[in-house]
C-alpha cells in the first residue's frame, strides 16, 4: 500500500485512468447531468410542438424521434448514472471502505458510457433520422419498420448495458466485501440497502434487455422471426420480455432515490429513521413484486383474463410496501425537531409528489380502469411524478446534501431554496393538467391534438420552461457552490447527520477510511 | 454456498457475471419456449396448433351448434387477392367440416405466402381442431395465377356451453423473401 | 383578442382549477368538452362501471392523501426546531407497522372485488348481434361489417383534417383531428363485437365515451365489444404508438338508430354493387379528371403535394413513373414501393377510384400524357 498515498493525478490522464471512487462518482454526476440536460432539452422541443394545437416547429416524425430520444437519455443517461455516481462517492464512505472492490472495472463502466450515447445521439444524423419509436421500442414498429440507424441504437444499448451491469456487480462486491468490521449488514445506512438491493435487479434483467435488443437485431439482420407473425413468431413477445425487463427496472430508478430520502429525512428531523427494519424489508418485497408484475403494462394486449387477474393482484399488492415506506418517513418526522434546509425541501417535495405518483400508479393497477389510462397523458403524467419527483427531486436532495462533504463549501440557502420552490411549482404546472387531458382522452407521444385539450397543453408547456430554466439554476448553484461557496471544514456539517460519512474530513480527502474505523 | 474462489471479492464477481449470463440465455432457452407453450396452453392470441389434429372426437354432437366465421386480412405488402369462400359455417361440434379459401397471385412473378391463424374469442382456440390446413405450410404460387387452399377442421365437443361464435381469421404475408434469404444462406 | 382574452383568463385560472378539480371535477364536465379534467362516463353500461370504479378509487386515494399529508404538514408545522422542541427518540414499533400493512391490504381487496367484476363482464364478448372487423394501417382504419350470409361491407377511414388546418394555414374546426371521411357506424342498444387486427405495425382503438380501448397487433385477432345507450358521434385515437401519423388517425363511431344503421349499411352493399357496375363502364376523361383529383386530395396530397410538387413522397410533376408506360404507373399504384412510405393502395380505393386518380396523375400538374386508364384496366392489371 506504501506508495498510494498521494493525492490525484494531474491534467486529463487523472480522469481518463483514474480508479478513484470518488473521481469516478464525480463523473458519473457530471456526465448524468449532462445527459439531463440533453434529454432537458429534447423534453423543451417536445413541449414548444404542444404549446399550441397545429404543427408548428417540427414535422411528426422528428417529434417522435425527440419523444424516444428524450426517453432513452433521461432514463438510461441522467437517471441511472447519477444514481450510480452517488454509489460510487458514498457507498465506501458509508461502509468505511478505501474504495470499490474492483477499481479498474469501476473506471471501465465509466468510460463506456460516453461512447453509448455519443453513438446513440448521432443517429440524430443518419439517413432516415433517428429511432422514433419510443423508449418501450415496441417490435414490429422497431423492427421492420425501423430506420436503418435501429442497429446503432441496439449496440448503443447494448453498450450502456454492459456498463449498468459492471457498476451493479462493483456495487455488489463492494457491498458484501469491503464493509468495516462492525458493520452487519443490518447496521448499514439504507441508501446502501437499497443500493444492494438495485444492483441485484440490474445483474437479473439488464441482460434481458440485452436478450429483448439481441432478438431485434436477429430478426432485422439474421432472417430469424421473434417478433413476426410472418415467420411463426409474436410481436406481444417483445412486450413480454422488455417489461419483464421495464417493470423491475422502474424499481431500479427508484430505489436508490428511497435510499437517498431515508437518509436525509432523520438528519433534518434530529430523529433515528423510523422503522428501520421495515424499510429494509418493504425494500426487499417491492424488488421482489416488481418480476411478478411486468405485465400490468400490457393489460390492452388481450391476455386471457386469468393472466390479466393474476397480474392486477400483484400489481395492486406492491402498494403495500410502497405504503409502509411512506408511512415511516412520515413517522420519522412526526415529533422531531426539524429544520427545512434545500436537501429536506427537495425531501419534502418528493414525499409528496411521489405519493401522488404513488396514488395514480394504484389506480392504473385497476385493469378495468386501465383500459381508459392505457397510453394516455394521465400514464404520462404517472410516470413523470414517480420518475422526475421520485429520482430527480431526491438526486437534488442528495447534491445539495452531500455537496458539503465532497468539496468543502457550503451552498447558498437562498439560491437552493429558489431552485427548489421554482422546480416544485414549474413541475406541477407542467404535469398536473396532464391527469386531466389523460384522463379526458389524449393519447400520449402525439405531435398535434384536438383543441379541446389546448388550454392544459398550454399550460403544461409554460411549466415545463419553468422547471427547465430552474435546472440551468441548479447547475449555477453546483457551480457557484465550487467555486465561491463559503468554506467549511465541519466534519458533520449538518447538526443531525449520522453516519461514517460524516466522521471524515470536510472536504472529504482522496482517500478515505485506508485504515477501517471502528463501528459501534 | 459454493465458493469459486478463495478470494471473495472474485468469488462474489464471479457468481454475479454468471448469473447475468445465464439471465441473458434465459430470454432465449426459458421465456421464448415458455411463451409459445403458454400460448398454446391458453389460447394466447387466439394462436392455434401448428400441426395436423389426429385424434378422433367421440362422435357427432347433434344437439349442438356453433357458427364459425372467417375473415381474412392482407398483410402490408402482400398483393394477393385473398379470401373465404364462404364467410361463415354452421357445424356441429365433432364433425369435420371442409371448406377452401381462394387466392390469387397479380404479379408477374412467383411468389410464396405464409398465412397465419388466430381465432376469437381466444379460449376457444384450444377446442378448435384443425386436420388439415394450408397454413400449415409456406404456400407457392406462380405468376398471374390463382389456387384454392383446403381447411379442414373439427369443433371440440368440449367447447365451453357459453361460446356459440368462433372467428377464425387469417392474415397472409408475403414470405418470398426470407424463403429466397433462407435459401441463399444456404 | 376576444378569444385569446378568454384563453388567458383560464390560463390564468388554470392554478387554481388544478387544485378545486379534484374535488369537482363532475361539475365542469356538464358544461362542455373544454377543458375537461375528468374520465368521461361514456354511453354504455361498462363504461359507467368503469366510471364508478375510476372514481372509487380516486376518492379513497384522497381521503388516504388527506390523512398522510395531514399528519406530514401537522408535523412539519409543531414539530419544527424554531419552535424550541426537543426532538422523540423512539424508532420502531411492530404493532404500528402490522397495522398500516393490514389496513392497505384490506382496502385493496375492498378495490379488488368491483375491479374483479368488470372485468369479467369486459371479457364477455358473447351473443353480438353485429361483428365489425377492425384493422388498423399506417395511418387509418379499415371497418368490415362481417355478413354471414352475404358480401361483407367494408371501407377506409381517414383523417379528413386538411393538411392546411394542420399545418395553420386555415383556422382550425371544431373537431379539429378528431373527424373522418367516414365514420364506422353501429346501431344503439346493440351489442356490437369488436374484431381488431392490423397490417403493418401495432396500433390501439381507443374510443373513452364507448370505454373500448384494444390493441390491433398484425397476424393476430383481438375482441372486444361495446353497446351504446344513446346515439350520437363518438370520437377517439389510436392509442398505440404506430409511426410517423399515429397522432392522425383518429376513430369516429356514429351511434344511431338500428333502422338508420339497416338503411346505411342497404346503401352502403348498394353502393359496393354500384362500384362493380362502374368497373364494367367507361368513362370520358373529364370524368375521371373530376374523380381522380377528390381521390387525388384524399390519398396522395399529403405527401406527393398540392400540385404534385413532392413532399414526404416524390414529385409527381414531371415524374419518369407518372410520364412513363401506364403499366408501371399502375403497378405502382396498385402495389407500392417496398421499402418506401409510399403504399400499395390496390387493396385500399376500389378500381374505379385507382383508375381516375392515375388518369388524373398521367394529366395534371403538366404532365399532359393525354391517355386515359379505365377501371377495367386496372381490374386486367391486378388479375393478370
Amino acid at each position: 500500500m506504501g506508495d498510494h498515498h498521494h493525492g490525484p493525478a494531474k491534467g486529463l490522464s487523472r480522469w481518463l485512468f483514474t480508479t478513484n471512487h470518488k473521481d469516478i462518482g464525480t463523473m458519473y454526476l457530471w456526465f448524468s447531468f449532462a445527459m439531463f440536460i440533453l434529454g432537458g432539452a429534447f423534453a423543451m422541443i417536445i413541449r414548444a410542438e404542444l404549446f399550441q394545437p397545429g404543427m408548428q416547429l417540427v414535422e411528426p416524425a422528428f417529434f417522435n424521434q425527440m419523444t424516444t430520444l428524450h426517453g432513452l437519455v433521461m432514463v438510461f443517461g441522467a437517471i441511472m448514472p447519477s444514481f450510480v455516481g452517488l454509489a460510487n462517492w458514498m457507498i465506501p464512505m458509508m461502509i468505511g471502505a478505501p474504495d470499490m472492490a474492483l477499481p479498474r472495472m469501476n473506471n471501465w463502466s465509466f468510460w463506456i458510457l460516453p461512447p453509448a450515447f455519443l453513438i446513440l445521439a448521432s443517429t440524430l444524423f443518419m439517413e432516415g433520422g433517428a429511432p422514433a419509436f419510443g423508449w418501450t421500442f415496441y417490435a414490429p414498429l422497431s423492427t421492420t419498420y425501423a430506420p436503418p440507424s435501429v442497429t446503432f441504437f441496439i449496440f448503443s444499448i447494448h453498450v450502456l448495458g454492459m456498463s449498468s451491469i459492471m457498476g451493479a456487480i462493483n456495487i455488489i462486491a463492494t457491498v458484501m466485501n469491503m464493509r468495516a468490521p462492525g458493520m452487519t449488514y443490518m447496521k448499514m445506512p439504507l441508501f446502501v440497502w437499497t443500493w444492494l438491493i438495485t444492483a441485484f435487479l440490474l445483474v437479473a434483467v439488464m441482460p434481458v434487455l440485452a436478450g429483448a435488443v439481441t432478438m431485434m437485431l436477429m430478426d432485422i439482420h439474421f432472417g430469424t422471426s421473434f417478433f413476426s407473425a410472418a415467420g411463426g413468431g409474436d410481436p406481444v413477445l417483445f412486450q413480454h420480455v422488455f417489461w419483464f425487463f421495464g417493470h423491475p427496472e422502474v424499481y431500479i430508478i427508484i430505489l436508490p432515490a428511497f435510499g437517498v430520502v431515508s437518509q436525509i429525512i432523520p438528519t433534518f428531523a434530529r430523529k433515528p429513521l423510523f422503522g428501520y427494519d421495515s424499510m429494509v424489508y418493504a425494500t426487499a418485497s417491492i424488488a421482489f413484486l416488481s418480476f411478478i408484475v411486468w405485465a400490468h403494462h400490457m393489460y390492452t394486449v388481450g391476455m386471457p383474463v386469468a393472466g390479466e387477474l393474476f397480474f392486477m393482484y400483484a400489481t395492486m399488492l406492491i402498494a403495500v410496501p410502497t405504503g409502509v415506506k411512506v408511512f415511516n418517513w412520515v413517522t420519522t418526522m412526526w415529533r422531531g425537531a426539524m429544520t427545512f434546509e434545500t436537501p429536506m425541501l427537495f425531501c419534502m417535495g418528493f414525499l409528496v409528489l411521489f405519493t401522488i405518483g404513488g396514488f395514480t400508479g394504484l389506480m392504473l393497477s385497476i385493469a378495468p380502469a386501465d383500459f381508459q389510462y392505457h397510453d394516455s397523458y394521465f400514464v404520462v403524467a404517472h410516470f413523470h411524478y414517480v420518475m422526475v419527483a421520485g429520482a430527480v427531486f431526491s438526486m437534488s436532495a442528495a447534491v445539495y446534501y452531500w455537496l458539503p462533504k465532497w468539496c468543502g463549501k457550503m451552498y447558498s440557502e437562498t439560491m437552493g431554496k429558489t431552485h427548489f420552490w421554482i422546480s416544485f411549482i414549474g413541475f406541477n404546472i407542467t404535469f398536473f393538467p396532464q391527469h386531466f387531458v389523460g384522463l379526458a382522452g389524449m393519447p400520449r407521444r402525439i405531435p398535434d391534438y384536438a383543441l379541446q385539450f389546448a388550454d392544459f397543453n398550454m399550460m403544461s408547456s409554460i411549466g415545463a420552461f419553468i422547471y427547465g430554466a430552474s435546472q440551468i439554476l441548479f447547475l449555477y448553484n453546483v457551480i457557484a457552490t465550487i467555486v465561491s461557496g463559503k468554506p467549511t471544514d465541519k466534519e458533520k456539517v449538518w447538526e443531525g447527520a449520522e453516519g461514517l460519512e460524516w466522521t471524515v474530513a470536510t472536504p472529504a480527502p482522496y482517500h478515505t477510511f485506508e485504515r477501517p474505523p471502528a463501528v459501534r | 454456498m459454493l465458493k469459486v474462489s478463495r478470494n471473495p471479492v472474485v468469488d462474489t464477481v464471479a457468481k454475479l457475471v454468471v448469473t447475468a449470463v445465464a439471465m441473458f440465455a434465459f430470454v432465449f432457452v426459458v421465456m421464448v419456449p415458455l411463451y409459445n407453450v403458454l400460448c398454446d396452453a391458453l389460447g394466447i392470441n387466439g394462436k392455434t396448433s401448428g400441426e395436423a389434429y389426429t385424434s378422433v372426437q367421440a362422435g357427432v354432437d347433434e344437439t349442438r351448434m356453433v357458427t364459425i366465421q372467417f375473415v381474412a386480412t392482407n398483410n402490408e405488402g402482400m398483393p394477393w387477392e385473398f379470401g373465404p369462400s364462404v364467410n361463415s359455417m354452421k357445424v356441429h361440434p365433432g364433425a369435420s367440416n371442409d371448406t377452401v379459401f381462394h387466392a390469387s397471385n397479380p404479379l408477374p412473378d412467383a411468389m410464396v405466402a405464409q398465412a397465419i391463424p388466430s381465432i376469437s374469442p381466444s379460449r376457444a382456440a384450444a377446442y378448435f381442431h384443425k386436420t388439415e390446413c394450408f397454413c400449415f405450410n409456406q404456400q407457392p404460387l406462380d405468376g398471374e395465377s390463382s389456387a384454392e387452399m383446403p381447411l379442414q377442421f373439427i369443433v371440440d365437443r368440449d367447447l365451453p356451453q357459453d361460446i356459440h361464435t368462433i372467428t377464425l381469421s387469417y392474415t397472409i404475408f408475403d414470405v418470398t423473401d426470407m424463403v429466397r434469404g433462407a435459401v441463399a444462406a444456404r | 383578442m376576444v378569444l385569446k382574452a378568454k384563453r388567458l383568463c383560464k390560463l390564468a385560472l388554470g392554478p387554481v382549477l388544478m387544485l378545486l378539480s379534484l374535488a369537482s371535477a363532475g361539475a365542469l364536465a356538464a358544461s362542455s368538452k373544454v377543458n375537461e379534467v375528468n374520465m368521461p362516463p361514456g354511453v354504455t353500461e361498462v363504461g359507467q362501471r368503469i366510471y364508478d370504479l375510476h372514481m372509487l378509487i380516486l376518492w379513497i386515494c384522497v381521503v388516504i392523501g388527506v390523512l398522510v399529508f395531514g399528519v406530514m404538514f401537522y408535523s412539519i408545522y409543531h414539530h419544527r426546531k424554531s419552535r424550541g422542541v426537543t426532538p422523540a427518540t423512539f424508532h420502531e414499533s411492530t404493532k404500528v407497522e402490522i397495522a398500516w400493512t393490514v389496513v392497505p391490504f384490506l382496502i385493496l381487496i375492498g378495490m379488488a372485488v368491483p375491479a374483479t367484476s368488470t372485468l369479467l363482464e369486459i371479457y364477455n364478448t358473447d351473443d353480438a348481434e353485429l361483428d365489425v372487423l377492425i384493422t388498423g394501417y399506417q395511418w387509418k382504419w379499415k371497418y368490415e361489417y362481417i355478413n354471414e350470409d352475404g358480401e361483407n361491407v367494408e371501407f377506409f377511414s381517414n383523417l379528413r383534417t386538411p393538411q392546411t388546418e394542420i399545418y395553420n394555414a386555415e383556422a382550425k374546426g371544431e373537431h379539429y383531428l378528431l373527424e373522418v371521411d367516414e365514420p364506422m357506424v353501429i346501431p344503439v342498444d346493440t351489442k356490437v363485437r369488436l374484431l381488431l387486427t392490423a397490417n403493418d405495425v401495432i396500433h390501439s382503438w381507443w374510443v373513452p365515451e364507448l370505454a373500448v380501448k384494444k390493441d390491433a397487433i398484425p397476424g393476430f385477432i383481438n375482441e372486444a365489444w361495446t353497446q351504446a345507450s344513446e346515439e350520437g358521434i363518438y370520437r377517439g385515437q389510436c392509442a398505440e404508438l404506430c409511426g410517423k401519423d399515429h397522432g392522425f388517425m383518429p376513430v369516429v363511431v356514429n351511434a344511431v338508430s338500428q333502422e338508420e344503421f339497416d338503411s346505411w349499411l342497404a346503401d352502403k352493399q348498394a353502393k359496393a354493387a354500384e362500384i362493380r357496375e362502374l368497373m364494367a363502364q367507361t368513362f370520358t376523361m373529364d370524368e375521371l379528371m373530376e374523380r381522380g383529383k377528390a381521390v387525388y386530395e384524399r390519398n396522395c396530397l399529403a405527401c406527393h403535394g398540392a400540385n404534385g410538387e413532392g413532399g414526404v413522397g416524390t414529385a409527381i410533376a414531371g415524374s419518369a413513373i407518372a410520364t412513363g408506360p401506364v403499366s408501371g404507373h399502375l403497378n405502382v399504384g396498385i402495389n407500392g414501393v417496398p421499402g418506401t412510405a409510399m403504399q400499395a393502395f390496390g387493396g385500399q380505393i376500389n378500381d374505379v377510384e385507382m383508375a381516375a386518380v392515375i388518369t388524373y396523375q398521367r394529366n395534371a400538374f403538366g404532365n399532359n400524357m393525354g391517355d386515359m386508364v379505365q377501371p377495367i384496366d386496372v381490374y386486367n392489371h391486378k388479375n393478370g
